[in-house]
């Protein structure tokens, strides 16, 4: 549904996007990731059409943005970076005008506004000036705006910035409910919400892809992937250290410095975690372990092994 | 052509949930009442005629007009909206042509606004009424022209302020180079021909001869090329500088 084309943008010396080739079936929500400056949002601007790109093309649903702007411009909603929308309409007016752009009148354009509007509640502010909203009511307009139309593509640049708790989890369920019927791209530098919402992730620095694969996969690139944590009581550590460090599974032991409570993190030789071969040494040795748990992975872990050896480059 | 006519209708409206148009409106009137009594002498020239009204046109037009052209573009820059507003399905001469439009439409309006200077020379006495109309013709064309500019302008800064500036300098070389005062700097000297192209490229040169009385063909081309001039300079600002 959506394709991205080995898409480049330079601006002088300085490459934003470096090749960037990506397909997004129907049902899938991608998430793109990557730290500030990575190239995200330029490759966002350039999948929507506002940005003309060096190189490369990307083709939604059917239409290449390039020589059908128009075709392809009427099956993406786009959010863009910020949200932006006319401070001095209200989001009323603001909503009616884009129902208008997009084809829309009469019973038709009501019927689509109201839909979108009791999607992202923001009924009780419908009529204020969209100056004085609030960031998370902001952000509602802006994806309600990209909804209007029912796309069959969805780039979402930070969807969930300047939401609150409650809000985002609204905001990732809604996303989630929509997600059987398109194709839909997140940019965001929110690790939880890959995991939360994306059936795919893609980690991109210095614009070019580093990692692409589910969220699992991602985290078992963690080295605290199958990692077990032990909270034990203190003043035990030096001694259930040296016992797990004998165990054959295990490469190595560290002190957990996760603000969990006391406890050592063992890590697996093998693929397997090896936590009943801990179990039996636990019970054998009598230690009273607190918890015992397999660590899935960690998120921020991964991300910053992948994109932070660029980083050091790029400063050099 | 929808489109457009969607586009007009935001930007119309964008003016007057302001106080810039209000604010605009009275400025203008006041300013043009202000120079049509008092600098202009209208009582005391003794003709029913408009002629002191639209004399003052270009250089009242030469500070007003970029105020309105200043925020069309430079303002969907600096929010962000551009972004927004160019990838819906529009075709970036129908963003041109729609926000132009409605500028245009709206100088209309406040010229439109002082009719009751045409209803007092009407009851003062016996005027050429075909004159005057001309003269509104022209006034709004030049009107256009400024405008044009001043879009263009627009699309090429995030600042509001610079945009109203440099504006107000372009209309000011098109307006001054036809005043006898800078002709005059180029005769004795130049070839003659330099003189005539100089004085063909001015507004100053145009309006006047038609607030004279005559809508002469060269005089409306004059002014209809150089608004789809800058116009076309607009969109490929807008293109160029969209993304800075």
């Amino acid at each position: 549904m959506l394709e991205i084309c080995n898409l480049v943008k330079r601006f002088g010396a300085l490459t934003a996007v470096d090749g960037v080739s990506l397909t997004v079936p129907k049902g899938e929500v991608l998430g793109f990731l990557g730290p500030n400056g990575a190239g995200k949002s330029t490759t966002m601007k350039m999948v929507s059409g506002f940005l003309a790109p060096t190189a490369g093309t990307a083709v939604i649903s059917g239409f290449d943005i390039l020589r059908q702007p128009l075709a392809a411009k009427r099956c993406i909603g786009y959010l863009p970076e910020g949200a932006p929308a006319y401070p001095d309409m209200s989001a009323a007016e603001f909503l009616d005008f884009i129902a208008r752009i997009r084809g829309f009148s009469g019973a038709e354009a009501k019927r689509r506004i109201g839909r979108v509007v009791e999607m992202m509640h923001i009924g009780e502010v419908l009529h204020q000036p969209i100056e004085t909203l609030s960031k998370g009511y902001r952000r509602r307009v802006g994806v309600a705006q990209a909804l209007l139309h029912d796309p069959q593509v969805l780039l979402l640049d930070e969807p969930t910035d300047g939401l609150d708790p409650n809000q985002k989890h609204e905001m990732r369920a809604i996303i989630a409910a929509m997600a059987p019927e398109k194709a839909i791209v997140i940019s965001t530098h929110l690790l939880e919400e890959v995991e939360a919402v994306c059936t795919r992730a893609v980690i991109i620095a210095r614009g070019c892809i580093l990692v692409d694969g589910t969220p699992a996969e991602l985290y078992a690139r963690s080295r605290y992937h199958n990692a077990v944590r032990l909270g034990i009581p203190l003043g035990s550590e030096g001694r259930i250290k040296a016992a797990l460090a004998r165990l054959p599974e295990i490469a190595a032991v560290e002190d957990a410095a996760d603000g969990e409570g006391h406890g050592v993190v063992a890590f697996p030789t093998g693929a397997r975690a090896p936590v009943a071969e801990i179990a039996e040494l636990a019970r054998a040795e009598n230690w009273k372990l607190t918890t015992l748990r397999v660590e899935r992975g960690r998120l921020d872990d991964v991300f910053r092994a992948v994109t932070a050896p660029g980083l050091e480059a790029a400063r050099q | 052509m929808r489109n457009i006519a969607t586009i007009f209708g935001r930007e119309l409206t964008a003016y007057f949930v302001t106080p810039l148009a209000y604010v605009f409106i009275v400025i203008f009137l006041a300013l043009a009442g202000v120079l049509t009594f008092f600098v202009g002498d209208f009582f005391e020239r003794g003709q029913a005629d408009l002629q002191s009204f639209f004399t003052f046109h270009p250089w009242l037009y030469l500070v007003l007009i970029p105020a309105l052209s200043m925020r069309l573009w430079a303002e969907e820059r600096k929010t962000g909206t551009i972004e927004l507003f160019l990838t819906l399905p529009v075709r970036l001469y129908e963003a041109v042509l729609g926000k132009f439009l409605a500028a245009w439409c709206f100088a209309g309006i406040a010229l439109a606004l002082t009719f009751p200077l045409w209803l007092t020379v009407n009851f003062l006495g016996d005027p050429d009424n075909g004159v005057i109309v001309a003269g509104y013709v022209a006034s709004w064309l030049m009107a256009g022209a400024i405008l044009a500019m001043g879009a263009a302008v627009s699309a090429a800064t995030k600042n509001q302020v610079i945009a109203f500036v440099v504006a107000a300098a372009i209309a000011f070389v098109f307006i001054a180079a036809g005043t006898p005062a800078v002709l005059g700097l180029f005769q004795g000297w130049a070839p003659d021909g330099l003189v005539r192209a100089v004085a063909a490229a001015s507004i100053f040169g145009h309006f006047s001869a038609m607030t004279r009385g005559v809508i002469a063909l060269p005089d409306v081309v004059y002014f209809a090329s150089t608004i789809i001039a800058f116009l076309g300079a607009n969109a490929i600002l807008v293109d160029l500088k969209k993304a800075d």
